[in-house]
């Protein structure tokens, strides 16, 4: 039989017990719903987290150190690479080699140091660092209370907010709820604090002494280095306080206060570096560390190989986030098998009607066959009509679960907004999902007319045309 | 003339020809001789009737003949086809290309119209839908029922389904046309509109016609030959005179 014919007879068939093929179509299209809703929360979990990530700059940054900083990363590249004692120096001339480097946004400079900093006359200790303005759409600044800096060079600062805890002798204690960024940043919001540091200063034409002077005690003013160190202060007023922890990958070295970096530059404040550095000591600064930014976290690892080139100690975060492609895929396999539960249930609703139909058409199916038909004949027919619920399933149900994936992303953002974290999209029903639902059920419901189509195929017309 | 052609020509002379046919049933402990051991040849265009009381074998006997069934043993041979020797597809060829059926109860598919039941086998027989529409309603027109074509068998009376039955039995212009008790369900004024019929493809169009009955004034009318069945055995073979 023609392919027209089939699809033409198999639909006929389906529209004359009309109530229980819907019935079964209804339970396939449950099935597909359930797989869809599933899958597409998976994918709209991942590309959440993608675009979280892409945010939070992880991935498309790389952390460049010199080989002479013992304390990097890559400890295995150390072993391997040249000596410490033979590697460059991470200073500005290097900096400004990487930032011309094909495929880079930027490289700053991490510049962090711990400092003391005067808040209503209370000596407060904590590590400061120093954000570019690219740093302003990290999210770790989404639910930022107050603003960011001005500009590059204003003196202003951000506090995180458990030094904003701190500052006003509000730290609670292990365990209990953390307060609100809000009513923390209110009472502290432009109110001035007072840093005091230890600021680098070129010497002239003094000898280079064997061990430099201690820093940041008093306002003496040490001679006999390449440069001296003078204690200064520094007005800055709090813009912002920030609600999550924008370098919790930082591990001991994260810093609770934030400066803008030109600012900071300008500062010229005295860095561990500049102590091991000293024979490289002059006006140039030497980073312990720079961050490079690339335009996109497919480039990473090229850029990352020209910088070990040049002879420096690279790190990305792009190893984390391929094991991350794998906890994925894991939970694609959980939620798909979850999701395909409700479609064998559903299957199982074919094998049944279609068994009941043979029941019922026994007569007819008889009767074709004695006209004619073959085997085969009887057989496509059937495997038609379940085909037919299948790809009828299969549609309803891309839409049903699209639907309830919308009801469900509009009920939490509802929640969300309630709770005041901006309205996320995290249920997406992607064109190959849909496609892929459909022939997924298509295929599913021809297996499940296996049986019932072979079962009618091997009907005996004697004994269906039989009994009257 | 070659003794080669005079075979084939006797042969085509010879439209159904069964030797020791049989076809048991087991039923339980007990196996039923429903056929048992007939011989028997039907020439071309001739109208047979087999005639038995019920449980005699003729409708076993006739679901040989159509291919419908097997046989346990011995041959029926229907236009130089060994039906025994032909696969379940061979089979369906057969039934689709050389055999039309007629049936006591009509045996029309219900959720059809008329037109769709009668192009049905054409469908089997991948015929192209223009071609399929128009032997249909060449076939309806042959039995008087085009007005009706668009109509299902339900809205019809039982003579109008019959006819129709033999319409479709027409559609695929076979050689052979099997009926079983075509007017046990229809009153005698009917039945005799169909048997008319009958005779009128048996004569203008050459087929071939087996019926099966149980009412002898009938077969005494139409047939010309009439055979009589009795548990599974040929009881007596004559021509109608």
């Amino acid at each position: 039989m023609k392919v027209s014919d089939l699809s033409e007879l198999a639909l006929r068939n389906l529209r004359e017990s009309l109530l229980r093929n819907s019935l079964t179509t209804v339970g396939i299209s449950v099935g597909v719903a359930s797989l869809v809703a599933m899958l597409s929360l998976g994918t709209g979990l991942q590309a959440m987290f993608s675009r979280r990530l892409a945010k939070s700059g992880l991935f498309d940054t790389i952390v460049v150190t010199s080989r002479r900083e013992m304390r990097g990363m890559g400890r295995e590249e150390q072993r391997n690479g040249p000596s410490p004692g033979e590697s460059r120096v991470l200073d500005e001339p290097a900096r400004t080699e990487i930032e011309k480097l094909p495929h880079v946004l930027e490289a700053y400079p991490d510049i962090r140091f711990a400092t003391e900093l005067r808040f209503e006359d209370k000596p407060h200790l904590t590590m400061v660092s120093a954000l570019p303005e690219s740093a302003k759409s990290n999210d770790a600044f989404d639910g930022m209370k107050g603003s960011f800096f001005s500009s590059e060079t204003a003196p202003e600062v951000i506090l995180q907010k458990s030094f904003a805890e701190e500052l006003l002798g509000q730290t609670p204690p292990l365990g209990a709820p953390e307060p609100n960024v809000g009513d923390l940043a209110k009472p502290l919001l432009g109110k001035e604090l007072v840093m005091r540091y230890a600021q680098r200063e070129a010497a002239q034409g003094q000898p280079v002494p064997l061990r430099p002077a201690d820093a940041g005690s008093g306002d003496d003013n040490f001679a006999g280095a390449a440069y001296s160190v003078v204690s200064r202060e520094q007005k800055l007023k709090i813009v912002g306080v920030s609600d999550l922890d924008p370098e919790t990958m930082r591990g001991p070295m994260r810093a609770k206060v934030f400066l803008p970096l030109r600012l900071a530059e300008s500062l010229h404040v005295m860095q561990p570096t500049d102590l091991r550095e000293i024979s490289h000591a002059g006006d140039q600064p030497v980073y312990s560390s720079i961050s490079v930014r690339v335009k996109d976290p497919s480039e990473v690892q090229a850029v990352e190989g020209s910088i070990k080139k040049m002879g420096f100690t690279t790190f990305s975060i792009l190893d984390a986030s391929r094991s991350l492609q794998q906890v994925f895929k894991v939970l694609f396999a959980f939620l798909g098998i979850f999701g395909s539960l409700a479609l064998t249930v559903a299957s199982i609703g074919i094998v049944n009607t279609l068994v009941m139909a043979i029941l019922e058409r026994r007569r007819e199916i008889g009767i074709m066959k004695a006209i004619g038909a073959s085997d085969g004949d009887v057989r496509k027919l059937f495997f038609a009509e379940a085909g037919a619920m299948g790809i009828l399933g299969g549609i309803v149900g891309v839409g049903f679960g699209w639907a309830i994936g919308q009801i469900i992303n509009f009920g939490t953002n509802i929640y969300l907004k309630s709770q005041s974290i901006p309205p996320e999209h995290f249920w997406a029903v992607p064109w190959w999902l849909a496609v892929f639902a459909v022939v997924f059920a298509f295929g599913v419901s021809l297996v499940s007319g296996l049986y019932p189509a072979e079962r009618a195929a091997k009907l005996d017309p004697v004994q269906a045309l039989r009994y009257e | 003339m070659s003794i080669g052609s005079i075979v084939s020509a006797a042969r085509e002379t010879v439209a159904i020809r069964s030797e020791n046919l049989s076809r048991y049933y087991r039923m339980g402990e007990t196996v039923i001789r429903a056929v048992d051991g007939i011989s028997l040849e039907v020439q071309a265009g001739e109208f047979v009737a087999l005639l038995g009381s019920s449980g005699s074998g003729k409708s076993s006997m006739l679901n040989l003949i159509a291919g419908l069934d097997r046989p346990t043993s011995g041959s029926v041979i229907v236009q130089n086809r060994d039906l025994a020797k032909l696969s379940r597809e061979e089979l369906a060829k057969y039934r689709l290309h050389v055999v039309g059926m007629v049936f006591q109860s009509f045996n029309l598919i219900a959720s059809m119209t008329l037109a769709e039941n009668v192009e049905l086998p054409l469908r089997f027989a991948e015929v192209e839908r223009g071609r399929r529409e128009e032997l249909a309603r060449e076939a309806l027109d042959r039995v008087g029922l085009r007005a009706r074509m668009n109509h299902r068998p339900s809205e019809l009376s039982g003579g109008e389904q019959q006819r129709a039955a033999l319409a479709r039995a027409l559609i695929n212009r076979p050689k052979l046309l099997l009926a079983d008790e075509p007017t046990g369900n229809l009153d005698s004024h009917t039945g005799t509109e169909i048997m008319d019929l009958v005779r009128e493809f048996n004569q203008q169009l050459g087929m071939t016609v087996v019926m099966v009955t149980h009412e002898r004034p009938l077969a005494e009318r139409y047939a010309q030959r009439m055979i009589f069945l009795a548990d599974g055995k040929l009881t007596d073979d004559r021509p109608n005179v």
